[in-house]
């Protein structure tokens, strides 16, 4: 008997996943250059985070004959954004094949108070994370893979990094507590008791997380993997830079040798201009990405 | 004894976490200077082109084939079959290609077909080995010197062996079944 859509194969390909870069990319053209790069998966948009950011409105799941395109044009596994809630988005999603769901704070979220109930697909999700409770909310709503948000569109890693110590810290914090202090921990996160209890055990999250959200570089990429990330969601980084090709191959190469700094200052040579970035501070709070979502 | 597991991109903390759990001494290769002095090397699963992609930037590549050529055992999964195999249809991802195998990439589909099943092993014994095929290959023809290992119940071709090197489809590191292991340990050992 052979079950598909386990949790085991949707958690299983994430871990796949590992040590990659998964690149978001708005054609086959790109999504070719990514792969070419060595990417380990792309994420398929109409439009890059800065991009985005840039043109307000309502951003919505990309057209599916674009994913389809690119579905074609490369072997690597394709991921595609829903917004936060739009459970019938991820239906048609998951009708068209994609390999894994990003239900991203990126689009404008379709519901305020609830995400998809993630279970009920045979697709697996990604969700993004600025905490320890977060993503096991996410977890435990069915997310195979989590990625910490950091602040999608702005060149810039402090939120990530934000994120990512946010995460681990709150990982070490179970890790020591008491037993007889776990419930109070889980109600303080909003987490899952249940899941609060594997963490204290296993010292680990029970999905694999990538960073996400403002790597433009080389040794950003490093410095997330260094923080104990598992691997690299990069989105306008690459193709908003002067030197897409080189700059994802650079990504590529820092995140695999992350722990050796000879090489992360050898591939950031000669990279051409990073993508223009923002300061957070500068961004009204209303248009902040990583807020969306709960 | 000593493996090393190439750490290049894909899951290789799984293999090592199995390899301790064996108490096995591993070591991560992301370098040439990682492959002195192993006994064997396992490939992970991960992504083909982006392994491929990272072995041939820093010379990993031949390093690695003059190793096997040389008689290094080897145990291939998933992505790492493909990697060993001569052959890989519809692909330019170049291969470590010292394995007398055609391996065919997503061979059963996109991850909506990736699947679990309980496979026969016959030489790790009766009991069925938990198989999980994620966005899995298949072996589509094996050469003369090669022996089968696992079918599945179609008959399609999942786990070979070439003397000491040894190829699957499936995911023994995603499993608490060590079965697998041990036997590519025999073989390193030179007891199978």
């Amino acid at each position: 008997m052979e079950k598909t859509g386990t949790w085991k194969v949707k958690t299983g390909l994430a871990q796949m996943l590992k040590g990659g870069v998964i690149m978001d990319i708005i054609n086959a053209e790109q999504a070719k250059i990514a792969q070419e790069a060595g990417a380990c998966a792309v994420m398929a948009l109409e439009r890059v985070p800065s991009d985005i950011r840039a043109a307000g409105g309502v951003a919505r799941m990309a057209d599916l004959s674009i994913i389809e395109d690119i579905m074609k044009a490369v072997s690597i596994p394709v991921m595609a954004k829903c917004r936060i809630g739009h459970f019938v988005e991820a239906q048609a999603l998951e009708a068209t094949g994609v390999d894994y769901i990003d239900e991203s704070e990126v689009l404008t979220p379709a519901d305020e108070s609830n995400h998809v109930w993630k279970h009920d697909f045979k697709v697996p999700f990604v969700c993004g994370c600025r905490n320890l409770g977060e993503a096991l909310r996410r977890i435990d709503e069915g997310a195979a893979m989590i990625r910490t948000k950091g602040e999608a569109g702005t060149g810039n890693i402090v939120e990530a990094v934000r994120h990512i110590r946010a995460v681990m810290s709150s990982i070490q914090k179970l890790v020591n507590a008491r037993q007889d202090e776990l419930m109070a921990l889980a109600k303080e996160m909003g987490a899952p008791m249940e899941l609060v209890e594997t963490i204290h055990q296993t010292g680990k999250l029970p999905v694999v997380n990538f960073a996400a959200g403002g790597v433009a570089t080389p040794a950003d990429a490093a410095l997330m993997m260094q923080l104990g990330a598992d691997g690299i969601f990069v989105g306008s980084g690459i193709f908003k830079s002067s030197n897409p090709e080189a700059r994802a191959k650079a990504i590529v190469q820092a995140t695999t040798h992350f722990q050796d700094p000879k090489i992360i200052a050898e591939v950031s040579k000669n990279l051409g201009e990073a993508m223009p970035g923002l300061d957070i501070k500068q961004i009204p709070t209303e248009e902040l990405l990583a807020t969306r979502g709960w | 004894m000593k493996i090393g597991v190439l750490a290049s991109q894909g899951a290789f903390a799984e293999h090592i976490a199995t390899l301790h759990r064996l108490e096995v001494d591993t070591t991560p290769v992301r370098l040439t200077r990682h492959l002195t002095s192993l006994d064997g090397l396992i490939i992970p699963g991960g992504e083909s082109t982006s392994i491929s992609k990272l072995m041939l930037g820093y010379d990993l590549m031949d390093e690695i084939r003059n190793l096997a050529k040389n008689g290094l055992p080897i145990l291939g999964t998933c992505a790492g079959m493909i990697l060993l195999a001569k052959k890989i249809p519809d692909s330019d991802t170049e291969p470590i290609g010292v394995m007398g195998i055609t391996a065919r990439r997503n061979a059963f589909g996109r991850q909506k077909d990736s699947f679990e099943t309980d496979l026969s092993i016959p030489v790790l014994g009766e009991k069925p080995f938990p198989g999980i095929f994620i966005r899995a290959p298949l072996i589509e023809q094996v050469n003369d010197g090669v022996e089968i290992l696992a079918r599945l119940a179609d008959y399609t071709i999942v786990a070979a062996r070439q003397e000491k090197l040894v190829a699957a489809a499936f995911h023994p590191e995603l499993t608490d079944d060590m079965r697998f292991h041990r036997y590519f340990l025999d073989i390193v050992t030179g007891d199978r």
